[in-house]
């Protein structure tokens, strides 16, 4: 491990170099966020980049002003401490300034939080559910033709949770996929979307509360026993995009990553049809399916 | 009879007569029990302190290398319990409790044997919650939130860590009520609440925060209970309830608790920049006022903890709006404290380097609070290391920073001793170089994706985990030099403090000798206004 | 301020120490036993009470002591007054807890769980897909137990029998206490102690009534802390109430030997103040019971 560190920076600090290109999955010594992959990500990128300049311009303003009176005005250089000690015109100004600064942030954000909220119009409706510690999938309607018992069960992958045991003495950074090192983000069976078509998430746990984070995705919401929340992702590009059940959910928290296969429309389109077929006669899959649609429990 | 009543009392003491158990435990002075206050936070410093290196240690590398994962989880609650309830919240009362009888000319607290009671609750209170630690069930897991139904998994543990925390509640009510009737009904004549050093108005303020969130939290861990051993339904869907409830009902105590971590700082801040710039405070209504507006504001934002649970969208624009207001009033402080120091004739003694990087390292902290107030970009910052980074900016580089500086400041008046200022500066100086090497970077983990409460990471957070742990480390280390600091002055320092510690300072403790008498006035003193800590307020 | 030009200082005590071990002894009792850990547990929990109790009548001892010998000056008792007012202030913020809990389940949980889209939910339509997807065979009402009939069906205490006479106890006995309080101004003994009893007297009545009701819950109704969100709402407000109602019978119980002891004089009686502010602070908290809980 040591041997490749060098290699690792450098690979790295190319990666950020050029992360104008919008990359899906986090690199070493990633400092930003990424644009992503949706136009809801992009835009919650442009706004993160707003405020963030708002917050840096006004920083040097103020730690600027801090500065020139720390130099200017030490006692060392035999400055004299003046005696006044108000002005309302002062406060009025900086009370008003930031008021209006703030309701020009507040207004984009207003905006995009408005498109985020706007599920109606979606083509296809996934049900996410969150058990300890594994994601369950079921399809439930695609163009507005309900889909029969298609659905299964995500964990961590196994070869990720041999090496992530105490003590295993394995070595995180030997397993990836396609170059990318993915310990921890990798999972037996990925959850399978189409790109381009406007996909509603509706979200729920089975025991305690979990969360859905699919951060190139820009979408995240809690995962709640006895709830639905829901979500919806417009995805343009095919690939592998990657995200983390964010809310503490006990023991394994850490360890049960999200996988997302975005295929190309007619690819999923197949691939839908091949699990309804598998499904109508595997009798597995009934159960299953009955197990998940019992209604969740909080745990007591 | 009130007067020989309080004469004998005085010289009963000034023989000292009384031995150890009597002095310290049967204690109605407020500076002995404002030290017991002190010595129990950097106690639990030390211990949570603890904790957060084991966390930085198993967070090293990727891979699980010290703990299982259970027992990290273990480690970041106690840390955060630890820290917020046993560390920030009595440090700031025992300064309350050592100054503001001195600052309002006042004899003691108004209900020395209640203060007496608030104080000695604490260390039950902890011995119940870090027991836990030691039970076969482990200690809670559910971190500081204790969300339900997750916490409600926990073991033995729960009910310790519940009925801890309702004595926690009852040390800070009693606490709260004592300053704000200490405030209110003991001050000197002539000290108009005006007046008041602005230290006395932030705890004043904080002190109403306390009294109406504290129950609330009770409440809410009571509700914890009986979801638990009674068969309640309260977060319970299946039963008409709903977990997201107790996050409202949390929360509502947990964001002005966040305030009541910060207002005292503000107003330790607001006495040191005046002295070092030896110039009067500016804006002090303003100040005031700013702090109020505060705390008003505080009540009214809670669900910005809660954006992604679902909230319709009217509550997500309206907590979004009135979380980012709060940026207004604090900036005002800001911009009062810099305005200070303009023109000013400044000397950069500990406690105002201190106090500088406070203003500097809290706006940062402030300025990623207000982007994560944002709620579009709070989907992408929510649970990850983005917020751990925002309130360790405000919490170690805001509250903590600002009670060191705090001890400095007021530290020659309590012992009678100078510290030594070169020890002091070495402190400053690694403190404020690995607190960002500790805490900056995880901004960049944050935007790169890592959740928090992971023990364990994917090797791309690989880098920025290692240099965080190697600050942490050396922050850690640093503090060794505070405890050296603190005992040097109490017990060796040959140095004597004159009553007027510093050149520029203004106000009625200054006015007592170093060390101050026992009971700090006995009769109340002559207020003279150019004395006072801010300019002239009348016009 | 400090009308005497000087200030007063109570000597040091040993009852906060002995309070806080008797609270420890309490707590971890109440937990032991909580995690079955019976025998030590209740052996603990009584422990810690005895403790608590003694030191209070040790304290208060104290104080009444000191004030009977006229040391407290009235700075002293001003400060007094503001600690009963604001321990006040926060025992409602405390309640406060509760009733947000009955509100905020009565106007956004259940609408939720049942699909009402008149509820606050209303702007994320999840109230629909709840229902839809999780508990389609749950329509929204007040009282219910959930979803899955949680400690089965159970039927409501009936607002106009035994609590509206309730009320009018409470009401009754915030105005003997007043009528007390003026006699005890006007200096009038006998009338004072007459109907500090009768308030006394009121409170241990509404008490009996209370558990009178509980009984027939748990027997009769199959209303208990387990019938779901409704039980739980239902039995910790009136239960905590009830327990505070306890606590200002005994604090009345203890004024009234005071005044038969004649402790207090027209000026100075702050401890039968506070207490009567104590009752009738526990008057209006029932009075939004019998409203929130009972009534509608
Ligand atoms: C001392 C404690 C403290 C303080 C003072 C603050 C201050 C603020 N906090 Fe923070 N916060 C916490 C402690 C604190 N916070 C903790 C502990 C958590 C995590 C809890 C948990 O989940 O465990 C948290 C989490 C938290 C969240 C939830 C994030 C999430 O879970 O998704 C949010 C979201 O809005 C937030 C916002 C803010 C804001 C807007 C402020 C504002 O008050 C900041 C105002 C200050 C400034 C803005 C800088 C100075 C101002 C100027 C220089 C003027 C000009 C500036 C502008 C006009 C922009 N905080
Ligand atoms: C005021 C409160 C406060 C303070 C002062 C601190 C101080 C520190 N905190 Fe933390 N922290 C919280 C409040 C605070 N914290 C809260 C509320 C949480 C959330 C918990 C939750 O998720 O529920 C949290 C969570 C938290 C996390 C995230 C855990 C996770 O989500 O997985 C981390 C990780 O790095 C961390 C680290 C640290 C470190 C390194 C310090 C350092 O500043 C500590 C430095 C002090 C010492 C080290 C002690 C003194 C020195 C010694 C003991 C000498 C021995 C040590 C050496 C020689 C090295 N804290
Ligand atoms: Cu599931 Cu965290
Ligand atoms: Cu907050």
């Amino acid at each position: 491990m040591k041997s490749n560190n060098l290699r690792r920076v450098m690979a790295g600090i190319a990666a950020w170099l050029m992360s104008a290109a919008a990359m899906a999955n986090p690199v070493p010594w990633q400092l930003n966020l990424e644009p992503g992959v949706t136009s809801e990500s992009r835009s919650i990128y442009g706004l993160h980049m707003a405020v963030l300049w708002v917050c840096v311009a006004i920083g040097i303003v103020v730690f600027g002003a801090m500065i020139i009176a720390m130099v200017r005005f030490r006692k060392s250089r035999g400055a004299v401490a003046e005696q006044w000690s108000h002005s309302t015109r002062l406060e009025f100004m900086w009370t008003i300034v930031p008021v209006l600064i703030l309701a020009a942030l507040a207004w984009p954000a207003t905006r995009i939080l408005m498109t985020q909220y706007n599920t109606t119009g979606s083509d296809m409706t996934i049900k996410v559910t969150g058990y300890q510690w594994k994601w369950r999938y079921d399809y439930v309607d695609y163009f507005g033709k309900p889909i029969a018992k298609v659905g299964y069960m995500s964990k961590l992958a196994a070869d990720s949770n041999r090496i992530r045991q105490l003590g295993s003495g394995l070595n995180p950074y030997s397993i990836s996929d396609h170059g990318f090192k993915d310990y921890l983000l990798d999972v037996d069976r990925p959850l399978v979307i189409p790109a381009g078509v406007k996909v509603r998430f509706v979200v729920t746990a089975g025991d305690v509360i979990h969360g859905f984070w699919v951060p190139p995705f820009g979408i995240k919401k809690d995962a709640i026993p006895g709830l639905i929340n829901d979500v919806w992702a417009k995805v343009d590009q095919p690939g592998i995009y990657r995200g983390q059940c964010y809310v503490l959910c006990g023991q394994d928290h850490g360890f049960m990553p999200i996988v997302v296969d975005v295929l190309p429309k007619a690819q999923f389109e197949s691939w839908l049809a091949a699990q309804e077929a598998s499904a109508k006669m595997d009798e597995a899959a009934h159960t299953a399916q009955a197990v998940s649609t019992t209604p969740a429990l909080a745990a007591h | 009879m009130a007067y020989d009543a309080a004469l004998q009392h005085d010289e009963h003491h000034s023989e000292h007569r009384e031995g150890f158990f009597h002095r310290w435990v049967m204690s109605t002075n407020h500076k002995d029990i404002g030290t017991l206050y002190l010595i129990f936070s950097l106690t639990m410093f030390f211990i949570g302190g603890s904790f957060a290196m084991l966390i930085r240690a198993e967070l090293f590398e990727p891979g699980m290398q010290l703990m299982q994962p259970y027992f990290f989880n273990e480690l970041i609650t106690m840390h955060g319990l630890v820290m917020i309830f046993g560390v920030i919240m009595p440090a700031f009362v025992g300064l309350a409790n050592w100054m503001v009888p001195m600052m309002i000319g006042a004899p003691d607290m108004a209900l020395p044997r209640m203060n007496n009671w608030s104080f000695w609750i604490l260390p039950f209170a902890f011995a119940l919650l870090l027991s836990t630690l030691f039970m076969p069930g482990g200690a809670p897991a559910a971190g500081w939130t204790m969300y339900p139904p997750l916490v409600l998994q926990g073991g033995d543990a729960i009910a310790f860590m519940v009925f801890a925390i309702h004595l926690m509640g009852i040390s800070s009510i009693m606490g709260a009520i004592n300053i704000i009737a200490t405030i209110l009904n003991m001050r000197a004549p002539g000290m108009d609440l005006l007046k008041m050093p602005l230290f006395c108005w932030s705890w004043l303020i904080t002190a109403f925060l306390l009294l109406a969130v504290m129950p609330v939290l009770a409440g809410s861990v009571t509700m914890l209970l009986t979801d638990k051993f009674f068969g309640t339904s309260f977060f319970n869907a299946a039963g008409g309830g709903d977990p997201v409830m107790y996050q409202h009902i949390f929360w509502f105590f947990g964001h002005p608790e966040v305030y009541i971590m910060i207002l005292p700082a503000f107003g330790i801040i607001s006495e040191i920049v005046p002295t070092f710039s030896r110039k009067p405070i500016f804006g002090y209504k303003a100040m005031v006022y700013a702090i109020a507006c505060i705390a008003f504001l505080s009540f009214i934002v809670w669900s910005h903890h809660m954006f992604t649970v679902g909230l319709p969208l009217g509550a997500e624009l309206f907590f979004m709006y009135s979380t980012m207001l709060i940026a207004v009033p604090t900036g005002v402080k800001v911009f009062n404290w810099v305005t200070t120091m303009w023109k000013g004739s400044l000397t950069f003694e500990t406690p105002m380097l201190f106090a500088i990087a406070f203003i500097v390292l809290f706006s940062i902290g402030g300025f990623s609070g207000l982007m994560m107030a944002l709620v579009p970009a709070d989907f992408q910052y929510n649970q990850t290391y983005f917020i751990v980074a925002h309130f360790h900016y405000v919490l170690v580089t805001g509250a903590a920073f600002a009670i060191i500086a705090g001890v400095y400041y007021w530290m020659p008046k309590w012992t009678g001793n100078m510290y030594s200022e070169f020890w002091g500066k070495m402190h400053f100086w690694n403190s404020v170089v690995w607190v960002n090497v500790l805490f900056f970077p995880q901004h960049f983990l944050g935007l790169a994706g890592m959740p928090r409460r992971i023990p364990d990471y994917n090797v791309a957070f690989a880098d920025f985990n290692m240099v965080s742990s190697i600050g942490g480390f050396l922050f850690g280390a640093s503090q060794l030099i505070f405890l050296g600091v603190v005992i040097h002055c109490a017990w060796f320092s040959k140095k004597r403090a004159p009553a007027r510690v510093w050149e520029g300072a203004r106000g009625l403790e200054w006015t007592l000798s170093s060390p101050p008498p026992h009971h700090s006035f006995v009769t109340p003193p002559v207020i003279d206004d150019s004395q006072l800590a801010h300019g002239d307020v009348l016009h | 301020m400090a009308q005497q030009g000087v200030y007063y200082i109570p000597h040091g005590s040993r009852w906060p120490i002995i309070g806080s071990i008797g609270l420890f002894a309490f707590m971890l009792g109440a937990a032991n036993w909580l995690n079955g850990n019976d025998d030590f547990g209740r052996i603990s929990l009584a422990l810690g009470a005895l403790i608590i109790i003694g030191m209070m009548i040790g304290w208060f001892g104290t104080v009444i002591h000191e004030s009977l010998r006229g040391t407290f000056n009235s700075q002293v008792d001003v400060s007094f007054r503001m600690g009963m007012m604001w321990f006040i202030f926060s025992e409602v913020m405390f309640f406060g807890a509760f009733f947000g809990a009955l509100f905020y389940t009565r106007m956004v949980a259940v609408p939720t769980l049942g699909g009402d889209s008149q509820g606050l939910g209303l702007l994320t339509g999840h109230e629909i897909l709840t229902n839809h997807f999780l508990w389609s065979n749950f329509a929204p009402a007040w009282p219910t137990n959930g979803p899955d009939n949680v400690g089965g069906n159970f039927s409501t205490m009936p607002p106009w029998g035994i609590p509206l006479l309730n009320t009018l106890i409470l009401l009754t006995s915030s105005v003997t206490v007043t009528i007390a309080h003026h006699a005890l101004r006007a200096a009038q003994r006998g009338k004072l102690l007459i109907f500090l009893a009768l308030t006394v007297i009121l409170g241990a009545t509404f008490l009996y009534f209370q558990a009178h009701e509980y009984m027939e819950a748990y027997t009769h109704l199959n209303l208990t802390l387990h019938s779901g969100i409704y039980g739980s709402t239902f039995f910790m407000l009136t239960g905590f109430h009830g327990l505070h109602v306890t606590l200002g019978t005994i604090m009345l119980l203890v004024i009234w030997l005071r005044c038969a002891r004649g402790h207090f004089n027209r000026e100075h009686h702050f401890a039968f103040e506070a207490v009567a502010w104590y009752w009738h602070f526990v008057d209006v908290v029932w009075l939004c019971l019998f409203l929130f809980v009972y009534v509608l």
